[in-house]
């Protein structure tokens, strides 16, 4: 069960959501404000923590800004939980780097299925390298480089980037996206997808606003290529 | 310009005014100087007449012959301007036109026995004709002579059609003048009522900070005055309601996150309870669930309070894709497990939707059916050329007409005995909400053989929505 790190100011949501993951079998690891989860990841040996569970309103660090900070320091998955589910919340949770967002109140179930599958996207794949015009993937070690660069790329955006290259050419419509790289069985917001397609061309593209990897087929969602 | 607008009826009444004075002030000064230009000539054309007649008569022998009445017709006629001169003596004339000697002035100077005079119109032209008998000197008996003269108006005619054209050539500056009076005073006038409509039709709307400048003391800086003071007086109550009505919205918004928190805890405690519940007591047991099942039912709630005050607060915003509708459809039912329940008639429809929002109505109708109707509930998906339609139908106990009315209204209850139900009350509210948004409408009706029928209608290409 991956080790958590849970970021959230509210004593009893945090006591609650800790009590559950505990006993689902994760390790959990609490802090109570922005800083104090930074500190917590900081730490020597906090090598173990897998996943951030971040709330978006905290005193002090707001969770937009914990969220790019934890970027800075680490690919892994972050899933944003608030209580506030207003568009431009999302939409900012989602540029700020996040993966997911849950909105308040969460019933157990879903946010351990949410955090199982944002962990499950760094399984690695059993092929190897691949070279797209300079872009090449290996797919066993998990790692990108452009040029010869080696380029950081989070879980969520890395394993987007493995499921488009599999099939180049081929069109996937948001909503298959969200099933292969999010896992979810029903269907959560395809502004996931955009947000992640985003800031993976802001990785992997020459300019960003003119993809050559990552392209838009307009009315139908994105594929990889034709190169 | 129009005619019957303001500019047009003050130009037509100073125009028509101006034309009046005008025509009172000329028109009998021109008919006394006429008549007495005429009256004149004729005078000097009688007398002159008279003593042409006195001077040639003298030789003259009665009874006469013809060639004695032409002497003397040519006497009297020599020295006066082109003058036609007839004589006449019982059957004998002498020489001329008579017939422009009018038979009334013949019977007059006969009976009458005196000179008499008329002015007559002929060939186009105005004359005067005057006759006179010619009495025996000393008796003054009448000889049974009778002269005539027609002498020619034309002169006097000219004199006085010079004068209309100076009458005339007076008036037509003086119409002119009041026209562009008229323009300037409807100016003065038109420009502020123009400022005042215009305003009104920007406070009408929505701009009501709209004021207009108050200048002078007239009637039109009093209306000005007065409609200011309307509008101070409108901006002032729509302030004070748009703040009542945001601060009640902010209200329910904070209210509802507030919630969110220790919903948030709760509903994550309640599945601890919910696991172990089977190894509780069973008293405990149906306790456990009980609290898990009503923080459910809270969190939902909640969670359409916020979706209503996003609605209400117009916040809520559409996000269209290209869609495949029964894909959709099938979606929402199979992840709520329905797909065994309900009848589903799909035909292939693409359409510019919000996936999320046309989820979130269609599981409301269906939901709506399955627990407030009966089985069979069936879902039918078809199309024109504009529209996409969804019906969702039951065959349950029906609408009334009195519940199909308020079904869509916010926590309506068509069973006023239950106070509370599975369900909000604000689901049906919500999927009209989310249809309005795009630029679509869902109806309730009764269905032909028992059972109810909701009828969601959308616009294809989303255009209409686009407000």
């Amino acid at each position: 069960m991956p080790h958590v790190l849970l970021i959230e100011d509210d004593v009893s949501v945090r006591d609650a959501t800790e009590l559950v993951l505990r006993r689902h079998g994760h390790d959990v690891d609490a802090a109570g404000s922005g800083e104090d989860g930074l500190e917590l990841l900081r730490r020597p040996g906090a090598g173990g923590i897998e996943v951030v569970v971040l709330d978006l309103m905290l005193p002090g660090m707001d969770g937009f800004a914990v969220c790019r900070r934890i970027r800075e320091l680490s690919t892994m998955p972050i899933i944003m939980l608030t209580s506030r589910g207003d568009d431009s919340d999302i939409v900012n949770g989602l540029e700020a780097g996040a993966d997911d967002y849950v909105v308040k109140p969460v019933t157990a179930r879903v946010l351990e299925a949410r955090i199982r599958a944002s962990v499950r996207r760094v399984v690695p794949a059993a092929r190897n390298h691949e070279d797209f015009d300079g872009l090449v993937l290996d797919r066993a070690g998990l790692t990108v480089t452009k040029g010869g660069v080696p380029l950081a790329i989070p879980p969520t955006e890395l394993r987007l980037l493995l499921e488009l290259s599999a099939s180049p050419g081929r069109v996937f419509t948001r909503e298959r996206l969200l099933e292969l790289v999010w896992e979810h069985d029903y269907f959560a917001d395809a502004r996931l997808v955009d947000a992640a397609v985003g800031r993976l061309r802001a990785k992997i593209e020459d300019v960003a606003s003119r993809p050559r990897y990552v392209q838009t087929v307009r009315g139908f969602g994105y594929r990889f290529g034709p190169l | 310009m129009r005619l019957g607008g303001l500019r047009g009826r003050l130009l037509v009444a100073f125009v028509l005014v101006s034309l009046l004075s005008a025509a009172t002030a000329t028109v009998p000064a021109y008919d006394q100087a006429r008549e007495a230009i005429l009256e004149r000539a004729g005078a000097s054309a009688v007398q002159n007449f008279r003593d042409r007649v006195n001077a040639s008569v003298g030789e003259f022998d009665v009874p006469p012959d013809q060639r004695s009445l032409n002497r003397l017709a040519e006497a009297i006629a020599s020295g006066s301007r082109d003058a036609k001169v007839a004589v006449r003596y019982r059957a004998l004339v002498a020489p001329a036109d008579q017939e422009a000697i009018p038979a009334r002035l013949r019977d007059r100077v006969r009976s009458e026995n005196r000179l008499s005079f008329q002015r007559v119109e002929w060939n186009g032209a105005p004359w005067l004709v005057v006759g006179t008998p010619v009495a025996f000197a000393g008796s003054g008996r009448p000889s049974g002579v009778e002269v005539f003269q027609v002498i020619s108006l034309q002169p006097e005619q000219d004199d006085i059609t010079a004068l209309l054209t100076t009458v005339r050539d007076g008036v037509v500056p003086v119409v002119l003048l009041a026209a562009v009076l008229a323009l300037l005073a409807a100016g003065t006038v038109l420009r502020p009522v123009r400022r005042l409509a215009k305003a009104t039709r920007r406070l009408a709307d929505g701009a009501l900070e709209t004021r207009v400048p108050v200048k002078g003391r007239d009637e039109l800086a009093d209306l000005a005055k007065d409609f200011n003071e309307t509008a101070d007086a409108l901006q002032s109550s729509v302030a004070e309601l748009r703040e009542q009505e945001a601060r009640a919205r902010r209200f329910v918004a904070d209210v509802s996150h507030e919630l969110r928190t220790p919903l948030a805890a709760m509903t994550m405690v309640s599945s601890v309870l919910d696991e172990d519940a089977e190894d509780l007591p069973p008293d405990t047991a149906h306790a456990a669930r009980t609290v898990s099942a009503e923080t459910a039912g809270l969190a939902r709630l909640v969670d359409d309070l916020i979706e209503i005050s996003r609605f209400d607060a117009h916040a809520a915003s559409l996000s269209r894709q290209d869609l495949d509708v029964a894909e959709v459809l099938r979606a929402t039912l199979s992840t709520r497990g329905w797909t065994d329940r309900v009848t589903a008639e799909f035909v292939t429809v693409r359409a510019r939707l919000d996936r999320r929002r046309l989820d979130v109505i269609v599981a409301n109708l269906v939901g709506n059916a399955l627990r407030h109707g009966a089985p069979p509930v069936t879902v039918v998906l078809r199309s024109t050329a504009d529209d996409v339609f969804v019906e969702v139908a039951d065959r349950g106990q029906g609408l009334t007409a009195e519940v199909a009315r308020h079904v869509f209204e916010r926590f309506f209850k068509a069973d006023t005995a239950r106070t509370r139900s599975e369900g909000s009350g604000l689901g049906l509210a919500i999927a009209q909400e989310n249809a309005r948004l795009h630029g679509g409408l869902i109806t309730g009706s009764d269905r032909e053989g028992g059972g109810a029928v909701f009828t969601l209608r959308l616009p294809r290409n989303g255009k209409e929505a686009d407000r």
